[in-house]
């Protein structure tokens, strides 16, 4: 199973979406990604946009202001 | 056989192009969202940096817009090619800084190349004559239509009604009679149609979600062109706009301060690309310096520091000046003991 890292530190909404929606469409149904960030807004809108797009969010941790979200990619991107 | 018809919505996360899009889903159309980002969106930036923000719920209403309707929303990076929107509007700026009928020519544009790209037959906006000063009137939404290019593939369900009939409705893609006839600045006919729809909770801004309506935020801008001696802008600079205090002494540097500490955070991230300086002696903001200040200017703005901090009443603070390489000195200052001339304040 591939694993990818998203460094999103420092970006600020929606551009932590945006670099996630570009990645996510380089990559493979079934591969995961992992998304750092820095704005906490990410805990709300990268959820709702893998809901949107069919894609799963297997963990969410914060902590020492940072925010991660593991993500699997769905079928259709 | 019937073909499935695909519009694309401009969605800005406001209630109008929520209702748009519903109302041409509603008709059997398949609908997507797309959502440009040209760096002047207000939503979650300023929430995202301010400590005191914190506890505020965050969320990036056009997402949120998306999911209600349960359609896909296609966020659509455009920093780059929105900078000679701003810095050239061919029709002019609005009350500030704001070229709101190119930006709307503009984004229909992007979403007439993104329909070509994606095979979607038309562009949905949730414009309605008569609501917006500069790009929705009867005569400009024309303007729009014609100069994006998209021409009669560009359908605005609220008011479509008070237009000529677009390729949709001419080819029966979508009944021009369950399209509205919306105009004017109220917002009545929306709430209703929100309430009949069963939208409570939707996204009211004022003026528009774009930080180049604020009349503070475009006199920063221009201070920053002034400044630069030209009119061009990187996504860092507008972005620190929004951040700290902005106090400028003299036409060749400035100090922005931090007000809080998710600020300075914030700040910190900038610390290479502008000399920084803080007290170390008490307790106080980091302040970046923007610009060329010499050495009598950096004095300056150590005092303005030192102010700014918890040594504001002591005989003398000492303050860490940190160069762009890395390079520190600590110099000590007498707090700058007056009230900052208001015109040093942008």
């Amino acid at each position: 199973m591939t694993r990818e890292i998203l460094n999103a530190r420092r970006l600020l909404c929606p551009l932590p979406v945006i670099r996630t929606q570009n990645k996510i469409k380089e990559m493979r149904p079934g591969a995961r990604l992992e998304v750092i960030c820095t704005d906490p807004g990410v805990m709300q809108d990268i959820p709702a946009w893998c809901r949107i797009h069919g894609h799963t969010v297997l963990e969410t941790r914060s902590g020492d202001h940072e925010y991660v979200i593991v993500i699997e990619v769905g079928g259709a991107v | 056989m019937n073909i499935q018809r695909k519009a694309v919505a401009l969605i800005s996360g406001g209630l109008d192009s929520m209702l748009a899009a519903k109302t041409v889903m509603d008709q059997g159309i398949h609908v997507e969202g797309i959502n440009f980002f040209t760096g002047f969106c207000v939503e979650g930036h300023t929430h995202a940096i301010r400590e005191k923000d914190r506890a505020k719920p965050k969320r990036n209403n056009s997402l949120w817009v998306a999911e209600q309707l349960g359609i896909k929303l296609h966020i659509v990076d455009v920093i780059e090619e929105y900078k000679n929107v701003l810095i050239n509007p061919k029709h002019g700026y609005g009350a500030h800084l704001n070229p709101c009928l190119d930006c709307k020519i503009f984004m229909v544009n992007k979403a007439r190349q993104w329909i070509a790209e994606n095979g979607f037959d038309f562009i949905i906006t949730g414009e309605v004559i008569g609501q917006r000063p500069m790009s929705q009137r009867k005569d400009t939404m024309p303007v729009v239509a014609r100069e994006s290019g998209a021409d009669d593939l560009l359908l605005r369900p609220l008011c479509a009604k008070n237009l000529a009939p677009t390729l949709p409705e001419r080819e029966g893609w979508v009944d021009r009679e369950k399209l509205h006839d919306f105009s004017g600045r109220s917002r009545k006919p929306q709430m209703e149609m929100a309430a009949r729809y069963g939208f409570r909770e939707y996204s009211q801004p004022a003026g528009g979600c774009c930080f180049l309506t604020d009349k503070n935020y475009s006199a920063k801008l221009t201070d920053l062109w002034q400044a630069h001696g030209h009119k061009d802008y990187e996504l860092d600079d507008v972005m620190l706009l929004k951040v700290g205090r902005h106090i400028r002494p003299a036409p060749h540097f400035k100090l922005i301060v931090a007000r809080e500490e998710g600020e300075g955070r914030f700040l910190q991230g900038y610390r290479k690309e502008f000399v920084s300086m803080a007290a170390t002696s008490h307790n106080g903001p980091l302040v970046l310096i923007d610009g060329t200040p010499s050495a009598e200017d950096l004095y300056l703005a150590a005092g303005i520091t030192a102010r700014y901090g918890q040594g504001r009443k002591a005989e003398q603070v000492d303050v860490k000046i940190t160069d762009k390489d890395g390079a520190e000195r600590t110099i000590q200052v007498k707090p700058f003991a007056k009230e900052l001339p208001q015109e040093w304040y942008l």
